[in-house]
């Protein structure tokens, strides 16, 4: 394969390692502190009223999986399994990150996800310095969650070389580096820069090398190819291992933590559902580092279904052979997103609308408060959509419910402020007359006030609308739905149709709502406002 | 009809209306006149309570003007106020301006008609003209307009500040003709607000020249030109007249 026409690396999974959630929740943004904590206690008297979905009589099984291939797989993997044995299976595919996996898990959402030990020690629990996996499990057991024996591939950070450097200058192990001060290095700029990055790397190993240079990871696998760096930073299952014939060096000295892949599941299936946790249980130890990548690099590389890859792994390896996966068709793709995603933008804007009009007529006539309010709605607005959506799901789960609440919180500022704008932008004389005719306070909001205000008011809801059609796109990230499947699936394998699957119907809608609310302007702005408008600018 | 007494109005540091206690009799119509700023507005707010008094009180019909709530909303039903430019609801056409309140009190709609009716002869306002938007009426009609929404609910009392303050010569003269027929014709309580001396005298049984907050003459307009009190309304009056030997000269 022509390493151009190679996709970019698992940038996500990167990602999601690198910027864990807690470097972000320490203070990317000081302002959303106290929002945040506003949040939390409207989310909780929201959540005091959520219900739980009860169990029927054939076992149901609800499997996670994150936001990048490897872990799609092996949730495809857990879920045909478990539907082997008779089970209702759903799988919610590609939440966004492991926080929102973490959390559903603990809620009871989602009954099993495929997690890495060094990420539940070194993320998840870090703060308990557990020594090992003997006291992970222990301390997942008061989580009420248990985990499986590992599948059998470490997938942690690793350094990489073409195996035929690696043949040719007889490197198996990294140290075996210190015996060439010649190579060049290519390291990720987040590995340069981190102190357990290379920095410790070099100190563990007492490696010479001084050509060491940060770059792109996507520049690294040219580099390699081109032969202006030798060694680069990877992950031990990266797809393009295969692809570009990389040797992956020994980690002989243990620098790295250890990745191993497990499910992740919580106690109570045991009981539940004993017969589908055994079958998904079958994975344990199935799984080579060789085997991974090649799974992984179908998928990733040669594009094939990750269900499909799946499938063909395990009616080869543990003969199940799962009933023939079949995708719907592009129309029925679209008009499902379609649905989910006018599901959250029309819920929330209703309810944004319920809340926004009231508060913002309460803003226009008490100045003061007015003032709290509209900053306030403007804190909420400064958070970032990934936090909130995250900030959502211990109160909320997973789902369109996490999706709707955010959607409806930002919907709020635009149409706060315009109805406050539009009311107290009444000219002066025309408040005195509705004063002067004796109008009682409720009559002038409906007959005056309101009407007066109601290019505003539509102004901020139609931007409210617009706004929200897009961040919908981000509900796919807790598993809402939505645009933002297709997109979110494209971006994780490069692909570029699928993600204007997801783009091109988020646009035309935007669009569309947008020329919707142009449309009520005409039909509900009563006909002597736009006058006056046509005859003030002319 | 009123009786202000030791009534008093500030703005601020600024002092509005220094305290003043003075009768507007029924069925008159008491002009306040006086140059920008001297608190004429001021004055003709505190009548119908959209201001309210710092110091003193206002008596209509003998009792104090309820400072807020249903009472003071009944107030205003019988006090018509026009105000500069109509203050029109742009949003609704000319009939819906002028009949807001009957249809806000429920009147019968026969009942509604008759008074619209009999207002749109009042005020000599084209018929046709009454389903048109304040954008699209004239300044004089806009005024009419504003007049018959005053005038619905039959008010004791009408109050206008400077209701032709907005319009050219021409339309002026027509309205301020139309207005005395119509006050000669009602005989209510009127008090209007204006800073022309003609149209003062024109208008008004009596008039208050007023300067920074203070009633400096009260009277017919012939007692301010024959004895006046103060060299203020000598001096107002005269820069009111055309120069001498100016082409306007009647």
């Amino acid at each position: 394969m022509r390493p151009d026409g190679v996709p970019a690396p698992s940038a996500s999974l990167r990602a999601e390692r690198w910027r864990s959630v807690r470097a972000w929740s320490r203070g990317r943004d000081r302002r959303s502190v106290p929002a945040l904590f506003v949040l939390v206690l409207v989310m909780l008297a929201l959540g005091a009223c959520r219900n739980r979905d009860a169990g029927g009589g054939e076992p149901t099984v609800r499997v996670g999986s994150k936001k990048f291939t490897e872990s799609v797989i092996l949730g495809d993997m857990a879920a045909e399994l478990a539907r082997s044995t008779g089970a209702q299976v759903q799988h919610r595919r590609e939440l966004g990150g492991t926080t929102v996996l973490w959390e559903a898990l603990r809620r009871g959402e989602l009954d099993v996800y495929p997690e890495y030990t060094g990420t539940l020690r070194q993320e998840l629990l870090s703060s308990l310095k557990l020594p090992d996996d003997a006291a992970l499990r222990q301390a997942l057991a008061r989580e009420g969650l248990r985990m499986s024996q590992p599948l059998g591939f470490n997938n942690t950070y690793a350094l990489g070389m073409k195996a035929a450097d690696a043949e040719r200058l007889g490197i198996r192990r990294i140290s075996d580096l210190r015996d060439h001060p010649e190579l060049r290095f290519g390291f990720s700029n987040e590995f340069m820069d981190r102190g357990d990055g290379w920095p410790a790397l070099r100190d563990a190993y007492r490696l010479p090398q001084r050509d060491v240079r940060g770059l792109d990871h996507d520049l690294a696998y040219r580099g390699l190819e081109a032969g202006s760096i030798q060694v680069t930073d990877l992950y031990s299952t990266d797809a393009e291992i295969a692809a570009y014939h990389l040797r992956v060096l020994e980690d002989d000295l243990h620098h790295f933590p250890t990745y191993d892949a497990v499910l992740l599941y919580r106690a109570d299936l045991e009981s539940r559902a004993p017969g589908a946790l055994a079958a998904m249980r079958r994975l344990e130890g199935r799984l080579s580092e060789a085997e991974m990548v090649k799974l992984n690099a179908r998928a990733r590389l040669e594009r094939v279904p990750e269900a499909r890859v799946s499938a063909d792994f395990l009616s080869s390896t543990l003969g199940v052979t799962p009933p023939d996966v079949r995708g719907d068709g592009l129309a029925a793709r679209v008009w499902l997103r379609t649905r989910e995603h006018l599901f959250l933008v029309c819920v929330s804007l209703s309810a944004a609308l319920a809340l926004a009009v009231p508060l913002g007529v309460l803003a226009a006539r008490r100045p003061r408060l007015g003032q709290g309010v509209l900053g306030l709605a403007g804190v909420i607005q400064t958070i970032p959509s990934l936090a909130l959506l995250v900030v959502m799901i211990p109160l909320l789960g997973i789902g369109s419910k996490p999706a709707i609440a955010a959607l409806f919180l930002y919907s709020l500022l635009p149409i706060v402020r315009n109805t406050a704008a539009g009311l107290t932008g009444i000219p002066l004389e025309v408040r005195e007359s509705a004063d002067a005719l004796g109008l009682p306070p409720n009559a002038r909001l409906w007959r005056i006030d309101l009407p007066m205000a109601s290019p505003s008011i539509l102004a901020g809801v139609q931007t409210a609308a617009v706004i929200n059609v897009g961040t919908a796109t981000l509900g796919a990230l807790v598993g809402a739905g939505g645009y933002g499947q297709p997109i979110l699936t494209g971006i994780r394998l490069d692909d570029v149709g699928l993600i204007l699957e997801g783009a091109l119907p988020a646009a035309a809608l935007a669009l569309l709502v947008s020329g919707l609310f142009e449309a009520a302007g005409r039909a509900l702005v009563p006909t002597g406002l736009r006058l006056r408008a046509e005859s003030e600018s002319r | 009809m009123y009786e202000l007494q030791e009534v008093s109005k500030r703005f601020g540091e600024t002092l509005a209306l220094h305290p003043l206690s003075l009768r507007l009799p029924t069925g008159r119509t008491t002009v306040l006149l006086g140059p920008s700023g001297c608190g004429k507005s001021t004055l003709v707010r505190l009548l119908n309570g959209l201001l309210r008094p710092d110091t003193g009180r206002v008596l209509f019909d003998g009792q104090p003007l309820p400072p807020e709530g249903k009472a003071l909303l009944a107030l205003r039903h019988r006090v018509g106020y026009a105000l500069q430019g109509g203050g029109l609801f742009p949003h609704l056409t000319g009939e819906e301006n002028v009949t807001l309140m009957a249809h806000h009190l429920r009147w019968s709609a026969e009942r509604t008609r008759q008074r619209r009716d009999t207002l749109v002869e009042l005020t000599r306002f084209p018929v046709e003209a009454l389903s048109r938007y304040p954008a699209q009426l004239s300044g004089g009609q806009r005024q009419r307009v504003a007049l018959m929404r005053a005038l619905m609910l039959d008010p004791d009392v009408l109050l206008l500040d400077e209701p032709l303050g907005a319009l050219d010569p021409l339309v002026r003269h027509e309205l301020q003709a139309d207005l005395r027929a119509i006050f000669a014709r009602l005989r209510k309580t009127v008090v209007l607000v204006t800073h022309d001396l003609a149209e003062a005298g024109f208008l008004g049984d009596s008039i208050l020249l007023m300067r920074d907050g203070r009633v400096v003459q009260q009277g017919p307009l012939s007692e301010l030109e024959a004895r006046p009190a103060d060299p203020f309304v000598t001096h107002f009056i005269q820069a009111q007249r055309p120069p001498p030997g100016g082409g306007a000269a009647a």
